[in-house]
């Protein structure tokens, strides 16, 4: 499959979603992503049993740290889909690009181009 | 007629072998004077003498020892109310030798709902002691005239009659004569009884303690609180701890029209208080007409209990 | 162990107002143990105040650290040649270990980013609930094993009180979860052990001077002094 996504989006790859921590997101915002994503195997279908649900918490924890500072929640996503659904994969990383691109720049007087991370397992 | 030790003519009512008859005033949440009297004027002919509430449900009131003071001074009897929730053992026993200084001569010794039932609820407690220490502690200042700190009172001792709570319908039953044992080892005079709507229950405990021999050494009063409405005995079910209100009772208010409940639940009472003078170690009525207290009238008399007898 | 929770973020933001070089210092100890100030916990805190930082526009270094406690002196002192590259320290260890940091970095201010709950137990990963009062005279000898002063909320000597009902205690219904009658618990384990004459002795006074009301408690082993 030749599945075309937005090229400005970077993929960390790591073993399993429950591999994630919070540290992990904000990482990715201390180092100038505009928005990260977690893409997490179908709940109920990890292969640790519970890596994804276990992300899932991190994720809600991690929106309400980033509200707290006064980051938009949005920025920070977690989607559950399987290794066989690379369409559905680009439709949400294109889904995501655009969010993004509609909340401007986290950083606001740098005018740097939004560039949402993508952490798959 | 028995001994008595004390010049509380609640203990003279008991040992004289009456019915004894009490009821509660709750104090009012600011400080007008003529609010605790009018209620003691309107029971004070009908019981022996009046429980005067100390923050109850741990909201702020008018302080029990003053107004125990007012109705002392109209030439009733009141009864200390006392929670260990909001005083340590310095201001409980200042308390008490202020309240001896007035001439009043009956303490009930409490533990306190917890502060966080009332209007105060980010408060501390104090709970330096609990109820069957107070009881300790006012009959050693009664008895051996001396305070905790050892300091010995060669005069002015308080003169109190001891009254303490239970209830029987809180949990673990079993522990429940055991614990009056223990308030009764303690100093305990006389017993007013959590509000009784599970009539099998209470029989139940009392069996338990006369097995002890307890009815011989503390005198009972039945609490009984008249339902005005089948919205407050729901509400007493649900929501108040401690309380065990019978689905039966709920069901036979709920059973008259609304503008009749409130007859219903003094007839409620009246049968309650029948009932219980069959059983044996009951030794008098403590009726508790919550923000009711002008029915407290009508509930002695039609049930054969005014007059009150006259005692010195 | 001493059990710890985070403070909102928006608390410790309005302490640090005005403050350039700020130092997240974890503590290894107990806080750690409870997932509340650790180092994994310090570099979140971190991360995210740089995160703040960065979308408020100022430049500010923020920057953290986690020692091995925060309670005994020697590790106090690895600080000593760093503490001049701060302004300010958020301590994530518990109140004994803000105030050690407190005492030996007179001229910082230091600040606490945790609020200290209560001397207990994990439950199990994620729940901790509390055990101890530390009230300076053990009596668990006499009450089978189970703590009145910390599991009655009244601290009653004698209980239970009339508002334990099936086990649980009468605030239940206030903090909107079951919780359980101290008092209950003794009974059923002094039961258990055969022990329930000890339920029939009225309680003496408890010695409060062990306790906080004596002022700040000490302890001094002469045998293990240097």
């Amino acid at each position: 499959m030749r599945l075309s996504y937005p090229t400005n989006i970077r993929i960390i790859k790591v073993p399993c979603t429950g591999r994630v921590a919070i540290i992990h997101l904000l990482k990715a915002f201390e180092k100038g992503a505009d928005g990260v994503f977690v893409a997490g195997c179908l709940e109920g279908d990890c292969h640790y049993q519970s890596g994804n649900l276990r992300a899932k918490k991190r994720v809600a924890y991690a929106r309400r740290l980033l509200a707290s500072i006064g980051v938009d929640p949005e920025r920070l996503a977690m989607y559950n889909l399987s290794a066989g659904m690379g369409p559905r994969f680009a439709e949400i990383a294109r889904e995501m690009t655009a969010k993004i691109r509609e909340l401007g720049p986290f950083l606001q007087p740098s005018g740097r181009t939004a560039a949402p991370q993508a952490t798959a397992a | 007629m028995k001994e008595t030790i004390t010049p509380s003519r609640l203990e003279k009512i008991l040992a004289a072998g009456h019915w004894a008859v009490t009821s509660e005033c709750g104090p009012p949440r600011d400080g007008r004077p003529e609010i605790i009297e009018k209620k003691a004027d309107l029971i004070g002919d009908y019981v022996d003498a009046i429980n005067v509430t100390d923050n109850q449900t741990a909201v702020v009131r008018q302080c029990s020892l003053a107004a125990c003071i007012r109705i002392k001074l109209k030439g009733l009897e009141p009864v200390l109310q006392m929670v260990t929730r909001d005083r340590n053992r310095i201001a409980l026993q200042s308390d008490l030798l202020g309240a001896a200084s007035y001439g009043i001569h009956n303490v009930l010794c409490l533990t306190g709902d917890h502060q966080r039932f009332g209007d105060h609820a980010s408060s501390t407690n104090v709970f330096d002691m609990d109820s069957t220490r107070l009881i300790q502690t006012v009959k050693m200042m009664r008895d051996d005239g001396r305070l905790l700190s050892g300091h010995e009172m060669h005069e002015g001792r308080p003169q109190m009659f001891i009254g303490a709570a239970e209830n029987p319908f809180a949990d673990p039953f079993e522990i429940r004569v055991m614990r009056l044992a223990k308030k009764v080892k303690a100093g305990a005079q006389f017993i007013q009884t959590q509000c009784i709507y599970n009539m099998p229950k209470f029989k139940l405990w009392m069996k338990l303690l006369r097995d002890e021999g307890l009815h011989e050494k503390v005198a009972i009063l039945a609490g009984l609180t008249p339902m005005k409405n089948v919205g407050m005995a729901k509400y007493m079910k649900n929501r108040v701890p401690g309380i065990d209100v019978p689905d039966d009772i709920i069901k036979r208010l709920a059973g008259v029209p609304k503008e009749k409940q409130a007859d219903e639940g003094i007839q409620i009472c009246l049968e309650q208080i029948e009932e219980l003078k069959q059983e044996e170690g009951i030794r008098g009525f403590h009726v508790m007409a919550i923000e009711w207290e002008e029915k407290v009238p009508e509930i002695v008399e039609r049930a054969g209990l005014y007059p009150r007898p006259s005692v010195n | 162990m001493i059990m710890a929770k985070a403070k909102p973020l928006e608390e410790i933001l309005s302490y640090l107002e005005g403050f350039q070089r700020i130092l997240v210092l974890g503590c290894n100890g107990c806080v750690a143990v409870c997932e509340a100030g650790g180092l994994k916990e310090a570099e979140v805190l971190a991360s995210a105040l740089r995160i703040q930082n960065m979308q408020a526009g100022d430049r500010r270094d923020i920057q953290e650290l986690s020692l091995t406690r925060q309670c005994d002196k020697e590790y106090l002192a690895e600080l000593k040649d760093k503490m001049d590259n701060y302004d300010a320290v958020v301590s994530l260890a518990c109140g004994a270990g803000v105030q050690f940091m407190a005492e030996m970095y007179t001229e910082k201010p230091i600040f606490p980013g945790v609020d200290t709950c209560f001397i207990g137990v994990t439950e199990e990963q994620g729940v901790w609930t509390e055990r101890c009062q530390a009230c300076g005279q053990c009596i668990l000898a006499e009450t089978g094993g189970i703590c009145p002063i910390m599991r009655c909320a009244k601290r009653m000597m004698n209980g239970p009180c009339g508002g334990s009902e099936k086990g649980k205690c009468e605030i239940s219904v206030l903090v909107g979860r079951d919780v359980d009658c101290g008092w209950h618990l003794i009974f059923e384990r002094l039961k258990k052990l055969g022990q329930i004459g000890r339920f029939a002795e009225p309680a003496l006074d408890k010695d409060w001077t062990l306790s906080r009301d004596g002022g700040p408690r000490l302890i001094i082993r002469e045998d293990v002094r240097p």
